[in-house]
């Protein structure tokens, strides 16, 4: 590790805003297992339970109208940047007031609203993406940033390394947030990655840091420095973030025969993001328990809501199947 | 015939490429251009030559040997308000930048319900007989002829290098452009005014009335050439000139071929799977009952291209068997 973490004490408001945020997503997240479970859900999805405290910190360090590209497991990123929990819903049921009219599903979501220029489904997909739009602000003189959220599985992708090469020489307000969650997807880490994942970031001379990525508050802070860097001109950073998917590389990976349950339990014992801020702050004095199933109380009453907004909405109609092919 | 009476002067492909690019970058400042050697060295084939002169590096932008970096790069900035132009020096490069291409910039609008636009413009070549062996010779215009979300142009002389350059630019949706590289020299007459030349509308270059050939690109001239031949021996032929693939004008191509009662389509890609077997269905299926002979199709032999001339040569439709195949299908052989 490579950060300090000393920063200055975030106001309250603020660290419980993330609380929520993450407590939305777990909600959120939980919520879509149980419509895969019951089969009220086509298709597959990739939940982000575990993770919640990178999508959270990184987002909270970024205005409405920076960019964010996401992945495949890319609810978390989706929420954290603003989107509602009807329309997500919506869209994962395939219906039409989903954010992609029902066309995109889980893999696929976009709201450009928030910024979010869409989840990716090709791995390392987005590189370019995320790479071109901060060109793109940069020739416009807009002072947006945008954030490239991958997993570890991307830095086996080429296409990175050409857009980080490229953002580096152009010096480019983007930041490569890698979510290390030790597998992709069914392949351990160490089986797929040489050397150190930041000396390759600092061989293209970009600013590279790592972190505890179930520490929300050092996500936050981190990415706030590097967003901040980006925007002022100073370049492109790479940030990886250690973290660990509780459940399979999909719903449907129930035995996860690829690790043991005691890494498991570690992980979700002593390292949960939403434990790890809800004890410090307690600790601090700041809040209390109360304070904290409050919060869960009234996420699960927007997940619920969202359930059955979804739920009851219509589905597309079948002529829209040849829209938007074309602009 | 499409080219207009008024402001006409003589450019080369090349050239009119060059103007078109230009045109569009000085009325529309979201415009730029990206690549490998597109700024100073001007492009290999010098089609972009004193465009960064004018316009800066700014908007003219150098990039590493990075086919899906770059293409990626485009995507990104398309979604975010710009338009930029890709350069992909040789058609045969656009397989290092086929995830980009298929998978990002021609799903981008439909996956996200119509919320994100991806106006961008990849130009890149098609064409043999350079000599430069299997990796720098392909007609690769099938390929993302065949996938929903791309536009396809593929000008056939300097008049639609500039026209189908300049549309391509003001499309909203992802275009790609083969220019043909064997072409860049050849001169002919370019309006200097501002003009567009609509995707999907067809050209009839030549009215005849004995049997269609459908060519694109480079085969157009080859077409032209054949029909010449055959007016010599008492053979009529339309050359009639797609200038899209994507989207495709198949009403002119089955009326044409309504009117002749015989068809022959040429294209430089490889014939198996390509862009003739496309256009030879359209035309068999729509003018079936006005056919007297099956439709037939010339495209280039489906062999890697290989280096030698005695035998690169062979693979490429040529006027000879343009001809030859007409004149058999007008019961002449």
């Amino acid at each position: 590790m490579t950060t300090q973490a000393i920063e200055p004490r975030m106001e309250l408001e603020q660290n419980l805003h993330m609380y929520r945020q993450m407590a939305k997503i777990r909600a959120f997240e939980e919520q879509v297992h149980e419509l895969y479970k019951s089969a009220k859900m086509p298709g597959l999805a990739h939940l982000y339970i575990g993770e919640e405290g990178v999508a959270v910190g990184v987002c909270e360090a970024l205005r409405r109208d920076d960019f964010i590209t996401s992945t495949h497991r890319g609810h978390g990123h989706c929420l954290a940047k603003g989107a509602s929990v009807n329309r997500m819903f919506a869209e994962l049921l395939g219906k039409e007031p989903g954010y992609c009219r029902g066309k995109g599903g889980s893999m696929h979501i976009a709201d450009p609203e928030t910024g979010n220029l869409g989840a990716n489904a090709i791995v390392g997909g987005s590189a370019g993406i995320a790479t071109g739009a901060a060109l793109s602000a940069k020739m416009r003189g807009s002072g947006q940033v945008a954030a490239c959220f991958f997993g570890d599985g991307a830095l086996g992708q080429g296409v990175l390394y050409e857009a980080m090469n490229m953002a580096a020489l152009w010096k480019l307000p983007v930041v490569y947030v890698c979510e290390n969650n030790l597998y992709g997807e069914y392949t351990p880490c160490g089986e797929t990655i040489a050397g150190e994942v930041l000396a390759r970031a600092r061989a293209f001379g970009i600013h590279a840091e790592s972190v505890d990525g179930q520490d929300v508050q050092l996500v936050y802070a981190t990415m706030r420095r590097l967003v901040d860097r980006a925007r002022r001109g100073e370049g492109p950073a790479f940030l990886e973030c250690k973290t660990y998917r509780y459940y399979g590389h999909h719903v449907g990976d129930v035995n996860r025969e690829y690790r043991t349950r005691e890494e498991e339990r570690e992980w979700m014992t002593g390292h949960d993001p939403l434990e790890t801020l809800a004890s410090r702050l307690t600790a601090e004095g700041l809040a209390d328990a109360s304070v904290f199933e409050r919060i869960v109380t009234d996420v699960k009453e927007e997940i619920d809501g969202g359930v059955q907004y979804a739920l009851a909405a219509p589905y597309p109609e079948p002529s829209e199947v040849d829209e938007d092919v074309y602009a | 015939m499409s080219t207009p009476e008024v402001a006409v002067r003589e450019l080369t492909y090349g050239e009119a490429v060059r103007e078109a690019l230009a045109e569009e970058m000085r009325r529309d400042p979201r415009v730029f251009l990206i690549g490998e050697d597109v700024a100073e060295a001007g492009h290999p084939f010098k089609v972009l030559t004193g465009l960064v002169q004018e316009f800066g590096t700014d908007r003219v932008i150098d990039t590493p040997i990075s086919e899906p970096g770059y293409a990626g790069i485009g995507v990104g900035a398309a979604m975010t308000g710009m338009r930029p132009v890709v350069d992909v020096m040789f058609g045969d490069f656009i397989t290092l930048a086929m995830d980009q291409i298929v998978n990002q910039a021609a799903k981008v609008h439909y996956m996200s319900g119509g919320k994100l636009k991806v106006p961008i413009v990849f130009r890149t070549t098609l064409g043999a007989t350079r000599r430069s062996a299997a990796q720098h010779s392909q007609s690769l215009q099938a390929w993302p002829s065949h996938i929903p979300g791309l536009k396809v142009a593929l000008p056939s002389g300097p008049y639609e290098a500039k026209g189908l350059m300049k549309t391509a630019i003001r499309d909203d949706s992802p275009v790609v452009i083969f220019e043909d590289k064997m072409m860049y020299r050849v001169k002919g007459p370019v309006p200097a005014e501002d003009y567009t030349i609509p995707f999907g509308v067809a050209d009839i270059k030549r009215a005849g009335t004995d049997v269609t050939i459908v060519a694109t690109s480079s085969m157009v001239t080859v077409a032209l050439g054949a029909a010449k031949m055959l007016e010599e021996i008492g053979i009529s032929a339309e050359v009639i000139d797609p200038r899209t693939t994507y989207p495709l004008d198949k009403r002119a191509l089955i009326e044409s071929a309504k009117k002749t009662s015989r068809a022959i389509v040429v294209d430089e890609g490889y014939e198996r799977y390509g862009v003739t077997a496309e256009i030879a269905s359209v035309i068999a299926e729509g003018a079936f009952y006005h056919l007297d002979a099956p439709v037939k199709r010339i495209g280039a032999m489906d062999v890697p291209v290989p280096f030698s001339p005695v035998l690169e040569d062979l693979t490429v439709p040529s006027e000879k068997t343009v001809f030859e195949t007409a004149k058999a299908l007008c019961g002449k052989a």
